[in-house]
């Protein structure tokens, strides 16, 4: 790691009410967030509850409750992500928590401290919670092995990223109400997303139908046609004119520019023309659809700037929701998690 | 330094002579005297074999042994006490060590530390390129006289097609094989493991099995072009088998491996464990190239060793130290420690019915050495002949046993197996005449 920087000191305590009570915390039995691979309906409504309460919260004139006082919250990043990290610190402020941010190098295995290690300094400095992002598929199931605080993924190389999936999934919510039978179109880089793979665990395991639509050198391996339970059950289309027709929800993934350099498509021109998201293509599905992008967007290229700015996005509620969902995730995991409190 | 031993009453199965009978077996001076029932003993000592199988010790064409460079990895001393415990009597030594083995003076130093160290006989496997850059071939003459018995840049294929091209035209000269590790890098880079939904599943990055198999497919092609003798280092995937067995219909100079793991484990092991289960396990002990593939691979890598298109079973013994695979995954070594499962876990496929046991001993015997010639080195290894080197193994096809990586005598603990029961054991090893391994462990 390389900086641990100090938590800023606490603010006075508002004297709020606890939060509203979440319904049922008896079906809450995980300590870590790691995916939503294996995440049931009961779970899933709770964190969908329990974030309506914290909505509730931040909407208050004072957003700050004591819930998780004396607990610390270390966000551990080894992937630089502004938008995420400070989703999460804030998440925790408003729950007063102590966090603190390391931005631990890219590369631990350069630094010479190994993942294992550093958890383990962590824990001892007094660690509940540790957020972890990390370029590396796998890492936080590695921490989490070897950790006895809490482990939340905050996204690990191309495997998952859960909270980003259940913010999205809170925001179809809003304006859906529920998503079965709903049709959610993903479109771009899904072979590099692992936004996109929690998204199509958690909106599958929900009954909505969802198509990814890429070329198909961006199409993981062994999606279609996948198992039951191997992969999440998604229909694969590679002609996004036909993926969006009579769509509910579309959302556009971020096409990075190594991608193109790398060989999977010819190059941007291409690649927007074919494949992004505008609005003759947004007129194809309903006509209530809305836009979705995790962030951040190459306007021009996944998606065209009228379509990111226009009626349809509901880009930035998505982030809106991002700290109340991660003020769920972390006040249900600390129920179990948080050795320190129990 | 040898014993006078005499095996008494076991099932003695020796392939290579078609011998499968209830017999006694006579070790004098380091060598079989007799293998015959009701065999005099005057004063030998005795070892009682009834209710075991008693076979030509187990030969290993692909073991890594680390040493010199790596020793932190595993040595000679420790590697062969491995070998012993599993049952081989002979491991070949792969030659990516640092110095990688593609001089004299290297070859020479594993020779005599061997000659000090070993308590079973190693065969060196010389390099193809110098410093196993892949760029200008060894001297793969001096190699020959040092006592190499083949040449691999094994860790990485042999990429360039011409320096293949010439390295079995030379080779040919000296009567010895060209050992490939088939993966074409072009294909295979960045991949940790094979492609596939359980790849997709933990989003690591996968090699798709057409990198092993198009590489086959040049060196099956450079094979026929100059009538060179090529090895094919653990072939992982159907389309390989089925190249090496057109190959052979042919009369190609071909020969194939395959390893225990590749026939018994699939790359579910890497997500769920060699235990199964539903949690993600991002297995590094299960990270190995090739990669563990999907069940219908490992169903043509049986078949093709039942019907004798892979000639034989070699562990590819990858030994690492628990650092290099306690990170994340992207990170861990490529490799297992194979040489203490690799009878039980082969046993898997005797239990089973897809292989009869006197296949299997043969494909650990005189399999490998048929495969490789190294009865030239060698005269009799593998068989339990008159006059042949008196390595012997005993085994209990039915034993059960629990694997515990922490009483390996590898210095690489670092198998999927840990944990896991496996029927068939090892119960002494005989090389040379010595008595070097002798089952403490609790068998059920
Ligand atoms: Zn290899
Ligand atoms: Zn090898």
């Amino acid at each position: 790691m390389t900086t641990i920087r100090t938590p800023e000191p606490r603010p006075a305590e508002p004297a709020a009410p606890a939060i509203a009570p979440s319904p049922d915390e008896t079906a809450w039995r995980r300590r870590h967030l790691l995916d939503l691979d294996d995440f049931g309906a009961e779970e899933i409504e709770l964190l969908m509850t329990t974030t309506d309460a914290m909505k509730e919260v931040l909407a208050r004139e004072v957003p700050r409750v004591p819930a998780l006082r004396g607990s610390t919250i270390i966000t551990l990043f080894y992937e630089n992500s502004t938008r995420t990290r400070s989703s999460f610190e804030l998440a925790g402020k408003v729950l007063g928590a102590d966090v603190i941010n390391v931005a631990a190098s890219s590369s631990s295995v350069t630094k010479g401290e190994s993942l294992v290690d550093t958890v383990k300094t962590l824990q001892a400095i007094g660690a509940d919670v540790i957020i972890m992002r990390h370029g590396r598929s796998g890492a936080p199931y590695l921490a989490a092995r070897h950790a006895v605080c809490s482990i939340v993924n905050a996204g690990d190389g191309l495997h998952a990223h859960p909270t980003q999936a259940l913010l999205d999934l809170y925001t179809m919510r809003a304006r859906l109400g529920d998503v079965r039978g709903r049709k959610v179109v993903i479109v771009g880089d899904v072979l590099h997303s692992r936004v996109a793979r929690s998204d199509m665990w958690l909106l599958t395991s929900l009954g909505a139908e969802v198509v990814v639509c890429a070329p198909p050198t961006l199409i993981p391996q062994g999606l279609a046609g996948a198992g039951e339970g191997q992969l999440p059950p998604v229909r694969v289309e590679t002609d996004l004119d036909v993926a969006v027709r009579d769509a509910d929800v579309v959302m556009a993934l971020r096409m990075q520019n190594e991608r193109m350099t790398g060989g999977f498509v010819p190059g941007v021109r291409e690649y927007s023309r074919l494949y992004q998201v505008n609005a003759g293509r947004l007129a194809r599905a309903k006509p209530a659809a809305f836009v979705m992008h995790p962030g951040p967007m190459n306007e021009g290229i996944e998606i065209s700037h009228e379509v990111a700015h226009g009626l349809q996005s509901q880009v930035e509620e998505q982030v809106a929701n991002g700290v109340a969902v991660r003020m769920a995730v972390l006040w249900l995991i600390t129920r179990v998690g948080g050795r320190s409190r129990t | 330094m040898s014993e006078r031993l005499v095996i008494r009453g076991g099932r003695v199965i020796d392939p290579a002579r078609r011998l499968d009978e209830i017999a006694d077996v006579l070790v004098e001076d380091g060598q079989i005297v007799e293998v015959a029932r009701g065999v005099a003993g005057d004063g030998a000592r005795e070892i009682d074999a009834r209710g075991l199988v008693v076979a030509p010790g187990f030969v290993d064409v692909h073991t890594h042994l680390r040493d010199p460079g790596l020793e932190y990895k595993e040595d000679i001393a420790s590697g062969t006490r491995a070998a012993a415990r599993g049952g081989f009597t002979t491991v070949c030594a792969m030659p990516n060590t640092q110095p990688a083995m593609d001089n004299r003076a290297t070859v020479e130093y594993v020779l005599r530390k061997a000659a000090g160290e070993a308590i079973v006989r190693v065969l060196p496997i010389g390099a193809v390129s110098k410093d196993r850059a892949g760029r200008a071939l060894a001297e793969l003459g001096d190699l020959a006289e040092t006592g190499c018995i083949g040449f691999s840049d094994d860790g990485a294929p042999v990429g360039d097609a011409t320096l293949m091209r010439r390295a079995l035209e030379y080779a040919s000269a000296f009567g010895l094989p060209v050992i490939d590790h088939c993966e074409e890098p072009s294909l295979s880079h960045d991949a940790v493991m094979h492609e596939g939904w359980v790849a997709t599943r933990l989003g690591l990055r996968g090699a798709p099995a057409a990198a092993e198999s198009s590489m086959v497919e040049r060196d099956v092609a450079l094979a026929a072009a100059t009538g060179g003798h090529v090895h094919i280092a653990h072939v992982s995937t159907r389309a390989a088998v089925d190249a090496v067995r057109r190959a052979k219909a042919r009369g190609v100079q071909v020969t194939a491996e395959v390893t225990p793991h590749h026939l018994t484990l699939t790359d579910e092991t890497v997500a769920f464990g060699a235990r199964g289960g539903d949690a993600l396990l991002y297995d590094t002990d299960a990270k190995v190239n090739p990669p563990l593939r999907p069940q219908d691979d490992v169903d043509a890598c049986i078949d093709g060793l039942a019907d004798g298109t892979i000639d034989c079973v070699a562990t590819d013994h990858a030994p690492h130290a628990l650092i290099e695979k306690l990170c994340e995954f992207d990170e861990a070594a490529f490799g297992i420690s194979g040489l203490e499962t690799a009878f039980g876990l082969c046993m898997r496929l005797v239990h089973a019915g897809r292989l009869d046991l006197a296949t299997l001993v043969e494909r650990m015997t005189i399999g490998p050495v048929r495969a490789l010639g190294l009865d030239r080195a060698v005269p009799g290894i593998g068989t339990l002949a008159t006059g042949a080197p008196a390595d012997v193994v005993l085994v209990d096809p039915d034993a059960q046993w629990l694997v515990e990586p922490e009483r390996f005598a590898s210095k690489g603990k670092n198998t999927p197996l840990a944990g896991v029961t496996l029927r068939g054991a090892v119960i002494a090893t005989i090389a040379a005449g010595r008595l070097v391994f002798e089952s403490e462990a609790e068998l059920v």
